[in-house]
């Protein structure tokens, strides 16, 4: 009876001992395994932000930073819809990614030192170029962000945001009311009661955010920009394999775009004798390898989701309702600061 | 060999053995279990140690019962969310047990109308999620609440628009402290005539008379020290004077009316707990019903009402979490969101969050277990 009991007791402190062994072994499998045998990827998107990442009636996501993990999904599995979406609010996003919830974050977040150094994330490259702005209602006659002295400003909790306009008001020596709610949501709706008399976020947001207002003509964005806000998806430290393939999504992007290769002539540049379409397209060399890829890595982004431009005119340029300029996004050639490696 | 077959034959140490066994086997994996997490997390650059504390925090809070601003530690904004969450639990905590006993008093009411409408109320209030109420209060009455041009203007210079409740803010010339010293003496003063008049049987009520004497003539004898700073609309809003956020105001009066609800209904409980034979034999013995109701059947419902009514106080204080929703920024908005964001030390800034309420819902515990010991006495 005795010996059964014990014997029971350390059948289950083996199997407990084991399962535990078996999980911490399971931490050494690199991201692109997993997300190879799980058969999708999953992505940290912004819960409701249209031109970035929002899902429709249907669930169906659209966004920006929505296609980019679409892109990354294409070139692994070669089917854009491999990808799951997790909404995740700024200030939840980087535990989430911490702790292996998400294997991509893309979620208009701001590439900064201490998420870097501090946080053991690492951003693969800037895909979208942003600054901090002001909004405020028309009928209190302001132009100019310096004369918000003394005002009440709504923000979201967890962002740069919330960091920047303390640093404007304490540098300006103005007075301010900050209330930092926990989502954008609550935020905006706050100053559209009457709580603050500005709300503060993106400029590519504050437009967004105007657009979904009641009265969308009652409002004014101020034109001082008070920070830099470079956009970049991130990831994981430790997984340089994954670090490389989701940083070079977003450089071949750029590099269609420069080469002239989008969604429409793709294939025809399958069979073109430039060199460097080639090279992207995995005609010559085999670069997709390297990087844990196949050889038509490239092509198949370009084929399911289209080169950076397609992506950024669909969801925020001309042919979307909030028509923002390429403007410091245009490609260098173009007079913007877009630039990307070459594929060589 | 021996000790195996002693172990076999001595059931009370057996049960030992294997307990000690189990006991060590448990603290080995939960021990495993740690380092592997902490390696891990060290493995993947996730802070585990308190180093951010002493960090500046870059980010600013509205509400401050300390001195604040964006060049204070981390740890400051810890203390600012700690002492944010703390205030709003103890001030809602007293208007939350007088509205509740004087709801459950009203429940067990003669008056029909009376006990139908505590009744309404409580039935109200208790089955409506806590959160939606607090998303009530704070939306629907700020939406109509006017803005600070158009503030609401109260007797005394209080004024109330959708930035909040503005009241005049005492300001004490050094003088003052007089004022303070002559308030000690009447309390002195006070007392001595408590024991005096509790000697002679008679005029007790008197003794607050030096309480309020004493400091009002001092006041007036060195030329009225004490000034008021009133709010002025500047700008964008009222300026000068003390300032009650409206995200405070709204998370008091959820927590209050709703814990209020839960209160009434324990003091319904506990007072209908006390045997009717209580109440019958009081006037038996001649007493009347004010009487009964003070020196027999509350001293005996209180023994029932206190236990419960300390997990109302907990549940008001842990529930003041829910700041979280409406903005105001308590120990969870600050400490456990924006500090946890932007240091990204997930386990050390939880693990705090956790022990503060663990530790602050022990010592409320503790004391209302005193207490409770105390009225328990008063029955032998």
């Amino acid at each position: 009876m005795f010996s059964a009991m014990l014997s029971k007791k350390l059948l289950f402190c083996v199997f407990f001992g084991l399962a535990l062994a078996v999980s911490s072994g399971d931490a050494d499998a690199t991201t692109l395994d997993q997300v190879k045998q799980r058969g999708y990827l999953i992505c940290g998107s912004n819960p409701g932000l249209p031109g970035f990442g929002l899902p429709d009636d249907n669930g169906n996501w659209t966004g920006f930073d929505v296609d980019f993990c679409r892109a990354v999904a294409a070139t692994i599995f070669d089917d854009p819809s491999k990808v799951k979406f997790l909404p995740l609010t700024a200030k939840d996003r980087f535990t989430a990614l911490q702790s292996g919830e998400v294997d991509v974050l893309a979620h208009n977040t701001t590439w900064t030192l201490s998420r870097e150094a501090g946080q053991g994330l690492l951003f693969t490259g800037v895909n979208f170029y942003d600054g901090q702005g002001f909004m405020v209602r028309g009928k209190l006659n302001i132009s100019s962000a310096l004369e918000l002295s003394g005002a009440s400003i709504c923000v979201q909790q967890g962002t740069t945001s919330e960091l920047n306009i303390a640093d404007f008001f304490h540098s300006h020596q103005m007075p301010y009311e900050p209330v930092a709610f926990a989502t954008s949501d609550e935020a905006v709706k706050a100053y559209e009661n009457g709580r603050c008399d500005a709300f503060a976020t993106d400029s590519s947001a504050l437009y967004v955010e105007r657009a979904k207002l009641a009265d969308p003509d009652a409002h004014v964005i101020l034109p001082e920009i008070i920070s830099k806000e470079p956009f970049s998806p991130a990831v994981r430290q430790g997984d340089d394999q994954w670090f490389n393939l989701v940083k070079w999504v977003n450089f071949v992007m750029l590099d269609a775009e420069e080469a002239d290769i989008s969604s429409a002539n793709v294939d025809d540049k399958m069979k073109s004798e430039d060199p460097e379409a080639r090279r992207i397209l995995g005609v010559e060399g085999n670069f997709g390898e390297g990087l844990g890829l196949s050889k038509d890595w490239a092509y198949r982004i370009i084929k399911h989701v289209g080169n950076y431009a397609e992506v950024f005119e669909r969801n925020l340029g001309e042919g979307s309702p909030l028509r923002i300029k390429r403007g410091l996004n245009a490609l260098w050639t173009h007079g913007g600061i877009q630039y990307a490696p070459p594929i060589r | 060999m021996l000790a195996l077959s002693s172990l076999r034959r001595d059931a009370v140490l057996r049960g030992v053995a294997i307990q000690v066994l189990f006991l060590g086997v448990l603290a080995l994996l939960v021990y495993e279990a740690v380092a592997t997490g902490l390696a891990n997390m060290r493995a993947h650059h996730i802070p585990v140690d308190f180093s951010f504390w002493r960090e500046p925090a870059g980010f600013d809070i509205d509400q401050h019962l300390i001195p604040y601003s964006p060049a204070s530690t981390y740890g400051r904004a810890f203390l600012v969310g700690l002492l944010n969450t703390l205030l709003v639990a103890a001030i809602g905590i007293v208007p939350a047990s007088l509205l509740g006993f004087a709801l459950g008093a009203a429940r067990l009411s003669r008056n029909f109308l009376v006990a139908r409408l505590a009744a309404i109320y409580v039935e109200a209030t208790r089955n409506v999620p806590l959160l939606l109420q607090l998303l009530f209060w704070y939306n629907a009455v700020l939406e109509a609440l006017p803005s600070p041009q158009r503030s609401l203007a109260l007797p005394g210079h209080v004024y109330l628009n959708d930035r909040g409740l503005f009241l005049p803010a005492p300001v004490f010339a050094p003088a003052a402290v007089w004022v303070l010293v002559a308030f000690g003496f009447g309390l002195f003063g006070g007392l001595a005539c408590w024991f005096w008049a509790k000697r002679m049987d008679s005029w007790r009520s008197l003794a607050v008379l030096p309480v309020i004497a004493f400091p009002l003539a001092t006041y007036f004898a060195i030329g009225q020290p004490l000034g008021f700073d009133v709010p002025v609309l500047k700008g964008f809003n009222f300026s000068g004077g003390a300032k009650l956020l409206p995200e405070f105001i709204a998370l008091l009066f959820s927590l209050v009316l709703y814990t209020a609800a839960f209160i009434a209904e324990i003091v319904r409980a506990g007072i209908e707990g006390v045997p009717k034979g209580q109440g019958e034999a009081a006037s038996a013995l001649g007493l009347r019903e004010a009487e009964a109701r003070k020196y027999v059947i509350i001293p005996q419902a209180m023994r029932l009402i206190v236990p419960p009514l300390t997990s109302q106080y907990l549940n008001l204080f842990k529930n003041s979490s829910l700041a979280v929703f409406i903005g105001y920024p308590d120990l969870i908005q600050v400490f456990a969101g924006t500090v946890l964001n932007q240091t990204g030390a997930a386990v050390p800034v939880m693990a705090t969050t956790m022990a503060v309420y663990l530790s602050v819902s022990l010592l409320t515990s503790l004391l209302m277990n005193l207490y409770n010991r105390r009225i328990a006495k008063v029955q032998h």
